[in-house]
């Protein structure tokens, strides 16, 4: 192995990706925008559209309550609800989102109340609607407070205490540090690291192995004195180079994002709530989290290369790529259910593996057994795809296939 | 000086298979030399070439370039020649300079060398005009004198042509052959493959007929002319292939 010559080929190859427009898009512009997008811009979006929501006020009808002047009066004159004209085609009504909600007040609801016996009133929503959800919990609210209401003004009348009915207070108090806390909210970030250091990989590994063979260049090169195993080493340290650049400008631009995003949430939030924000993410947690990435980069660069070079044409590689993107999906997404944790065997399986212990180091939990398991077994399968790739670079059958 | 011994290829083949391109094939051309593998398609010329610049081992047999084997001494081989076909592309993002300068490197020219081999390679083949443009900009003919500077960089004293001319204009192909004809006056040890006769004739010192694989006629034009009593090339190609 030559490493001049692996550098000659690693500099020509650099210089040609980064005069590819294609490839800077995957390689610089998706990681800067994808975090923003996904953190703030998906943030601003949830915000606006629950804001909306909040903002309407819902229609609702009332079902029933002609013998209770009392309730059907504190429904109308409620602020945040608006009564309209009761159907019989109600839940039609829902259905089609023209009323968000109704209630049915069961006969003689205020002579109950007022003699002391219990009622059911009924309301009806759109299940999993959210503009339905809010106006259904207006009016769950508004029961509620007339329930207690009710209630206190009966222990006055006994001259009896409100906390006879609440003998006991349960209170919820957050043991986890701020950084555990936050590495539960942000563990789907090491699982989008992995999934852009694999986009960031795809097109730089087609470009170097199929495009080359479908411009011509694969016969161009191979009559140089260039041992082929420089070559590979020349053209898998570029795909490296872009599938790490990837990861690094995400991570950047995760951090700033993030950064922007705590500045924008702690001017929302009140001083003493604030604290708990203060140590959410680590610089350190992050840099090893991007120690971590790195075999499983170079076992998606070695392992692309290899892909791509069977293919005869740009397009064939595409079709044996893009599915990878999906196959990456599962085992990202099993680390990231509930309840998932890392363990021996867990440790051994790609991708899983790295998302997992990345989770772990962002919440400031460092298992050093599992890490060096998961470093060297990345590493393991990363040499072992590199070896591959070499081997195939040797045979005239890939190389030429027609 | 190149040559060839019982140099054959078999390919594996889903229908047949096995593929014998190429069998049994020996030749010799010494330098200041141009040898013309003439033949149809598929009839093994570019195997064997590929062959000769090491890009395909041989399955059987054995080829001397430049004094070293094909097989074992592959580097060396490929140090020494100079390979242009119309399927050996350029990077079509790299400028011409750019793109003489990297196989300069790869062929271990030092700076100084190489600076001044492209000085003179772009003057004599007036490519200083486009010397800066992208490869993707520039025309076929233009193309061809950047793949040309390419293979002359490392001044190799064995160069190897598959079809240069296939596809190209009278005007780009009268570019590649002038070149070929240059480095037999520089000494230097031509084998050029062509399907098309005028091209033989007028340019090979040694004519060989190639037809499915095997080398079937040998010979100055004025030899095969007087074993086949006959004057045109194309019915002498004729009379050897289809006897």
């Amino acid at each position: 192995m030559k490493l001049r010559d692996i550098g000659i080929v690693y500099r020509k190859e650099m210089k040609d990706t980064l005069r590819d427009r294609r490839a800077l898009i995957s390689m610089i512009l998706v990681p800067i925008l994808i975090m923003p997008l996904l953190t703030i811009g998906l943030g601003a979006l949830t915000a606006e559209i629950l804001g909306r929501a909040m903002e309407e006020i819902p229609k609702v009808m009332i079902l029933g309550g002609d013998d209770s002047p009392n309730i059907s009066a504190e429904l109308r004159a409620a602020p945040d609800i608006r009564v309209v004209p009761a159907s019989a085609d109600y839940a039609q009504e829902i259905e089609d989102k023209r009323i968000r909600a109704a209630v049915e007040i069961p006969p003689g609801f205020d002579t109950a109340l007022a003699a002391g016996i219990p009622s059911t009133v009924t309301v009806y929503d759109y299940a999993g609607d959210l503009k339905s959800g809010l106006a259904a919990d207006r009016l769950r609210k508004l029961f509620r407070d007339l329930g207690d209401r009710t209630v206190h003004q009966r222990l006055q009348a006994q001259h009896l205490p409100d906390s006879l009915i609440h003998p006991i207070e349960v209170k919820e108090q957050n043991a986890a540090s701020p950084e555990k806390t936050m590495g539960q909210i942000i563990g789907i970030v090491p699982y989008i690291v992995i999934l852009l250091c694999l986009t960031g990989a795809i097109y730089p590994a087609i470009d170097l192995t199929a495009g080359e063979k479908e411009r011509g260049t694969m016969e161009t090169i191979l009559t140089s004195p260039v041992a082929r195993t420089d070559l590979v080493f020349g053209k898998f340290l570029t795909v490296l180079t872009a599938s790490l650049a990837t990861a690094f400008l995400a991570v950047v631009s995760m951090g700033v994002s993030f950064g922007i995003g705590r500045e924008l949430l702690l001017s929302a939030i009140a001083p003493d709530q604030a604290a708990s924000f203060a140590l959410s993410i680590n610089p350190g947690s992050v840099a090893a989290v991007f120690v971590m990435v790195l075999p499983l980069a170079v076992l998606f660069s070695a392992a692309l290369l290899a892909l791509a070079l069977c293919a005869k044409s740009y397009k064939e590689a595409q079709s044996y790529l893009q599915p990878l993107t999906i196959v990456i999906v599962v085992p990202g997404v099993v680390s990231l259910l509930p309840g998932v944790e890392l363990n021996a065997r867990l440790a051994l399986i790609p991708v899983i593996n790295t998302s997992l212990v990345s989770k772990e180091i962002l919440m400031g939990t460092y298992h050093w057994h599992y890490i060096a398991l998961i470093f060297v077994s990345s590493c393991v399968y990363a040499a072992a795809a590199l070896f591959i790739a070499t081997r195939l670079f040797e045979r005239e059958d890939v190389l030429f296939r027609t | 000086m190149i040559e060839t011994h019982e140099l054959g290829k078999r390919f594996p083949d889903s229908e047949r298979g096995e593929l014998r391109a190429v069998q049994d094939l020996n030749f010799r051309c010494e330098p200041g030399q141009i040898y013309g593998l003439l033949g149809a398609n598929g009839a093994g010329k570019t195997t064997t070439l590929r062959m000769l610049a090491t890009i395909l081992a041989p399955s059987e047999g054995s080829a001397t370039v430049a004094g070293f084997d094909a097989e074992t001494q592959a580097e060396q081989v490929r140090r020494n020649i100079g390979f242009l076909s119309t399927a050996t592309a350029l990077y079509a993002r790299l400028t011409a300079e750019e793109m003489v300068q990297y196989f300069g490197r790869l062929h271990g020219l030092d700076e100084t060398l190489l600076r001044r081999r492209i000085d003179e390679l772009f003057e004599r083949l007036g490519m200083n005009e486009f010397r800066r443009r992208r490869c993707d900009a520039l025309s076929t003919g233009m193309k061809q004198k950047v793949s040309i500077a390419r293979t002359l960089v490392h001044d190799p004293p064995v160069m190897i042509f598959d079809e240069p001319t296939a596809g190209l204009d009278v005007m780009a192909a009268r570019t590649i052959l002038g070149f070929i004809r240059e480095c037999r006056e520089r000494g230097k040890t031509v084998v050029f493959s062509t399907h098309v006769m005028s091209e033989a004739e007028k340019f090979c010192d040694t004519i060989g007929v190639i037809h499915q694989g095997r080398l079937l006629a040998e010979g100055t034009l004025a030899e095969l002319r007087t074993r086949y009593a006959l004057n045109d090339l194309e019915d002498i190609f004729l009379a050897v292939v289809q006897p």
